[in-house]
């Protein structure tokens, strides 16, 4: 700790940090632009000056960076000092000489940086009277709109993309005052993060494209805090409403999961709930007409159910409630997973190993720090995006400690750092089917089929813990290979093994959970990150229930003839026969859901669910954080959380447990009953009866504006505002305006701080936890007496099949999950189907790139057109999973083609 | 006493004065201009709308009577998909004129709002559009900002240097 003095007031702070960052900790407003928490300072922009004087008997003083200036013990400096607030004023005066008069039409505006320091510094009236500079905009693709005019030259966007999120096709171009940010030429910007740069930009240079097709004002949003609904990762978002449909997604600040940062599928994956496909209205198949009342729709369904014996059909994009509510409402036995077998054991597989390890699994806060990185059979932009950005932070930690703290250089100073660093990355290995985005950190990667890369992780283990099974006939680059990961896992401080399910190999998880083990044993501080297959898969798990195909039997053999299905396309699943013959052999079937699919046009009774930005729900991370997140708009219609139908249901029903609750925090009550495991998820957030002074905490900002005319011109008087039942937050402007608890923070905003940088005064410290601590609540933690059993389930070597192709499943950030594949701007990027094959395979049976290939999984026919790959395993290919156009399979799988395909022949050639 | 008909003697001669009084609704008002009445939005010089749907002047209304949405057409040009003002709610306070950038919203000297059905107050973007340029002459804000849109490209605003070349090197 140390003692400064700002403007003669002593403060206590910690040491080692930049002078900024401090002051804006304390409190102070200092302004700044090329300054970043998650990047550090470069000193670009001559924004933040303070005085520093060299002792108290100095009058003087000197003008200095604050974001370039360390903190000293005794340090005296001044922030009101006249010269430091007339420099502040000039530079912006400055950087606004070329800034066009666009505010009104600027996308930026109301939650704007540059309006913000502009106002804090006091520069009202702009005295440049000449031409300004203009340039041309660029097209960016489907997420991002460019207007280069209001440039201030910052540098954050390069140093976002480039440095931090590894992009390629964004530089800065040109030279002097003439500085371009942009690509080389007009095209889609290539990084799965790109949308990041609408938040890192201090300007309106990089906007939200969705948000400017429905634009808003940040004021007239109507906020709650919600949670990433596209991968099992649970980023922390701030979704936006007006006018009854979803407008945009911003990051909400986690200090323990997403930092500052989202990918571009939870930014712009929002699109869904507003998409033509959504089922505003309940069915009830057998009226007429089909589309019906609430009422009606609950006595269809609950007819039905006391006619049949009812089986239900939970989802792993459903929240923990509505799964909860429907084991009870059908009873524990009767209660299936909606997903493919495959996936519903290599789930149970994952949570087994952490509940099992004696290796914690770290949040991405903590893989960031990580010093060496071991990837098993996960492509890990595309199934588990800002991981992969967290990686990308991990593999520079090395050379921080190493060489960066040797040369007495704090981590912040941006520039001097990556001077220092140069190219030089930590330790990071990655074993995959084919290339991911993250080779070209890595230290060495290995391209193999799964069975070869669990063998590689199983020799690890076996290295680093000679207890862990051995490996049998390792070849011997591979036994090399082997050693060398060892040897780098050995020497980290606190290494991370990340795999996950999307290879669909049970042998890789375990692989994994041996060498984490492994680690432990050794006693090194080691984590494993294992990601799942959806957004609350995790919840599932915990909860627990049936394969879906014993719902298929359970049907087929007459135990049960009704289904509730919940949330869930079960197309894709499993494979359209034996989905179409279930819901065929069903009395009845009754579907919640809000997105029409092939599932919900076999309903009987179809109720109209609310989609997650209408719902109130928990979400349980892959890494076992429960998260909650809220309902952020009334709905109009009969549409309501999937719970809140099951629970009406049920007391239509009479269920001898369900008509007993009455709310939201019921519910929450009764899963900490039926599973001790999760208590804490009823401190995840305050109960709905949470007040702050008798108040609600507003979702509104206090400047939303028209509400005596929004609604104006269906009935001139205003109704009155929807409650909300289930939250101690209101719908209004009205309520608290201080800072509410962190899991519920509608949005950022403070005096004078209107863009999301208002975000420092949530945090204990800038870029460290939210006060009051990082929303969320860990349930699975390890436990160190238990004594780990490493498996032995080494597998054998793959052996290709002659006229067969062991299809392995391939994952596309943009398309492979159903819910973003809905949204407008993603459909733009999802890649076309294809199957990937190997090179020299393709050249035996004579294909080339783009050439149809047919083939059969399980007996359903595919023709897709090749794609060659140098790198996938010979014998194996590569299917897309869920893209629009290609069926399900459950993969990996044998897949049969139609042509000679002869591997014998092949061994003696090439080995 | 004397100041007690002195008094009579001056309302006396007030019916010799000319009326303050007018015969309305026969006679109108002569109103001056900076009056606060019906809000009217306006357009520009060269008859494009006025309005570029910034929502300031929603921002700014103490009673939150109005109520737009932005759109653009495809040149690039904002402008408000709807605009909507409940003047059943309007104090005629004229913060939301004061607050536009633009000139285009402007309180008028018309009071004659009278409806006996308060629905019919609320008042649509065809209500309030009007063909000229309202009390404002001349100003046109597409002409002054960055944005290019139909008809004036980057570079052709006022006060502005043609784009810049970013392949030369020249100062
Ligand atoms: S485009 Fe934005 S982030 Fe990049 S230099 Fe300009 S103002 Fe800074
Ligand atoms: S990484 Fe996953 S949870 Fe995070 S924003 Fe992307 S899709 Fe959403
Ligand atoms: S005059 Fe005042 S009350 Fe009426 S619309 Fe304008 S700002 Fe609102
Ligand atoms: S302030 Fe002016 S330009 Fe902005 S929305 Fe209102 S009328 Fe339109
Ligand atoms: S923030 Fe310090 S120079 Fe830019």
């Amino acid at each position: 700790m140390a003692t400064i003095y700002i403007d003669n007031t002593p403060f206590e702070v910690p040491t080692g940090k930049n002078l900024l960052e401090t002051c804006l900790t304390l409190g102070q407003d200092v302004p700044y632009f090329c300054w970043h928490p998650a990047m550090g300072s470069i000193g670009a922009c001559r924004q933040c000056a303070v005085k520093v004087y060299k002792d108290e008997n100095d009058t003087n003083g000197k003008l200095f960076m604050s974001c370039m200036e360390q903190v000293r013990d005794g340090m005296r400096i001044s922030i009101a000092d006249p010269e430091a607030k007339e420099f502040r004023a000039h530079v912006i005066g400055w950087l606004m000489t070329n800034h066009p008069h666009d505010c009104a039409v600027c996308d930026e505006g109301g939650a704007c940086h540059l309006q913000d320091m502009t106002v804090m510094t006091g520069h009202n009236y702009r005295n440049y009277t000449f031409d300004k500079r203009t340039y041309i905009n660029q097209y960016l693709g489907p997420f991002l709109n460019h207007e280069m005019n209001r440039c201030i030259q910052c540098y954050r966007c390069v140093r976002y993309y480039k440095d931090y999120a590894g992009g390629k096709d964004l530089d800065v171009f040109a030279a002097h005052n003439h500085l371009y940010f942009g690509r080389a030429e007009d095209g889609v910007l290539e990084s799965e993060f790109s949308g990041n740069l609408a938040e890192v930009c201090p300007t309106g240079v990089f906007t939200d494209k969705t948000l400017k097709q429905h634009y808003t004002r940040k004021w007239d949003l109507t906020m709650a805090a919600s949670v990433c609904h596209h991968c099992s990762l649970g980023c922390n978002i701030t979704a936006g409403e007006r006018y009854g449909t979803l407008r945009n997604i911003t990051n909400r600040y986690n200090g323990e999961v997403n930092g500052y940062f989202l990918c571009d599928r939870g930014r712009f994956g929002y699109e869904h709930v507003n998409s033509v496909s959504r089922i505003r209205k309940s069915l009830v198949r057998s009226n007429l007409p089909e589309a019906t009342d609430k009422l009606t729709a609950l006595q269809a369904a609950a007819q039905a159910m006391r006619q049949g014996s009812v089986i239900g059909i939970g989802s792993p994009r459903a929240s923990l409630e509505s799964n909860f509510m429907l084991k009870t409402l059908v009873g524990e036995d009767n209660f299936h997973h909606g997903v493919s077998d495959t996936e519903h054991d290599l789930t149970e597989l994952s949570l087994k190993i952490l509940r099992e390890s004696n290796a914690p699994t770290p949040s991405m806060r903590e893989v960031e720090k990580a010093d060496a990185v071991f990837i098993l059979g996960e492509d890990l932009t595309n199934t588990a995006p800002m991981l992969a950005l967290a990686v990308r932070q991990a593999v520079r930690q090395e050379p921080l400690l190493e060489q960066v703290s040797k040369a007495n250089i704090p981590v912040w100073q941006d520039a001097a750092v990556r001077e220092l660093v140069q190219t030089e990355k930590g330790p990071l290995f990655i074993a995959a089917p084919t290339i991911t985005k993250l080779d070209a950190l890595a230290t060495q990667t290995y391209f193999s089929d799964p069975d070869a890369i669990a063998r590689l992780g199983f020799a690890v283990a076996n290295i680093i813990y000679p207890k862990s099974p051995g490996v049998r006939g390792l070849k011997n680059d591979d036994m090399h290979l082997a050693q060398q990961i060892a040897d780098a896992l050995m020497k980290a401080k606190n290494p991370v093994v990340i795999s996950g399910t999307s290879s669909g190999s049970e042998a890789i998880l375990k692989a994994a959970a041996n060498i984490a083990n492994a680690l432990i044993a050794k006693e090194k501080e080691a984590g494993i990150v294992l990601t799942l297959p959806a957004s609350n898969s995790m919840s599932l798990a915990m909860l627990g229930g049936h394969r879906l195909q014993s719902a298929f039997e359970a049907v087929e053999n007459g135990y049960a003839d009704t289904v509730i299905i919940l949330e869930n396309d079960l197309y894709r699943q499993a494979s359209e026969g034996a989905v179409t013959n279930f819901l065929k052999s069903c009395k009845k079937v009754i579907v919640l859901d809000y997105l029409h699919n092939q599932t919900t046009e076999h309903a009987d009774v179809l109720l109209a669910a609310g989609a997650f930005s209408e719902a109130d729900g928990t979400l349980i991370n892959n890494e076992g954080r429960a998260q909650r997140f809220y309902q952020v708009h009334p709905t109009i219609e009969d549409i309501q959380e999937s719970w809140r139908w099951l629970g009406e249901l049920g007391t239509i029903v009479a269920h001898d447990q369900i008509s007993w609750w009455h709310g939201y925090d019921d519910i929450l009550s009764a899963i900490v009953k039926e599973h001790p495991e999760m208590k804490g998820i009823e401190m995840v957030t305050p109960p709905s009866d949470f007040r702050i002074a008798g108040q609600k905490i507003p979702r509104a900002p206090h400047r939303f504006s028209g509400r005596t005319a929004m609604r104006a011109n269906i009935n001139v008087s205003e109704p009155k505002p929807a409650e909300d039942p289930d939250s101690p937050l209101s719908y209004t402007m009205e309520g608290y305006r201080g800072q509410p608890p962190s899991a519920m923070i509608p949005f950022f905003w403070a005096p004078g701080w209107n863009s999301n940088q208002s975000v420092n005064k949530y945090q204990q410290e800038v870029g460290g936890h939210l006060k009051g601590g990082d929303p969320g609540i860990r349930l699975i933690e390890p436990n160190p007496e238990h004594k780990f059993s490493y498996s032995a389930a080494v597998p054998e070597k793959f052996e290709p099949m002659d006229g067969h192709l062991f299809i392995l499943p391939m994952h596309h950030i943009f398309g492979s999950e159903e819910l973003s594949a809905q949204a407008a701007a993603i459909q733009e990027r999802i890649p076309e189907p294809y199957i990937a094959i190997n090179t020299d395979d393709a050249l035996r049976m004579k294909l080339d790139e783009g050439q149809l290939m047919p083939f059969a999984i399980d007996g359903n026919l595919y023709q897709l057109p090749v794609k060659l790959s140098p790198t996938i395993a010979s014998g194996t290919a590569g299917l897309p999973v869920g893209l629009p156009g290609v069926k399900f399979a459950e993969l990996p799988a044998w897949a049969i083609l139609n042509r000679e395909l002869q591997w014998k022949q092949q061994h003696q050639t090439t080995y | 006493m004397f100041s007690l008909l002195r008094s009579m003697w001056l309302t006396f001669l007030h019916a010799f004065h000319k009326r303050d009084t007018i015969q309305y609704p026969e006679q109108k008002a002569i109103l001056p201009t900076r009056w606060r009445g019906r809000i009217v939005l306006s357009r520009d010089p060269d008859g494009g709308e006025r309005c570029v749907a910034c929502n300031l002047c929603a921002a700014a209304c103490p009673v939150d009577c109005i109520s737009l949405q932005a759109t653009e057409d495809e040149t690039g040009r904002r402008y408000p998909e709807f605009f909507r003002i409940n003047f059943s709610r309007c104090i005629f306070c004229g913060y939301c004129e004061e607050a536009c950038p633009t000139y285009a919203i402007q309180l008028v000297p018309d009071f004659e709002m009278g409806e006996y059905n308060r629905q019919n107050l609320v008042y649509e973007k065809k209500d309030l559009l009007i063909n000229g340029q309202g009390k404002y002459h001349g100003y046109n804000y597409y002409k002054v900002a960055g944005m290019a849109i139909g008809g004036k490209d980057k570079g052709e605003a006022e006060n502005e240097r043609p784009p810049v070349d970013v392949k030369s090197l020249i100062p």
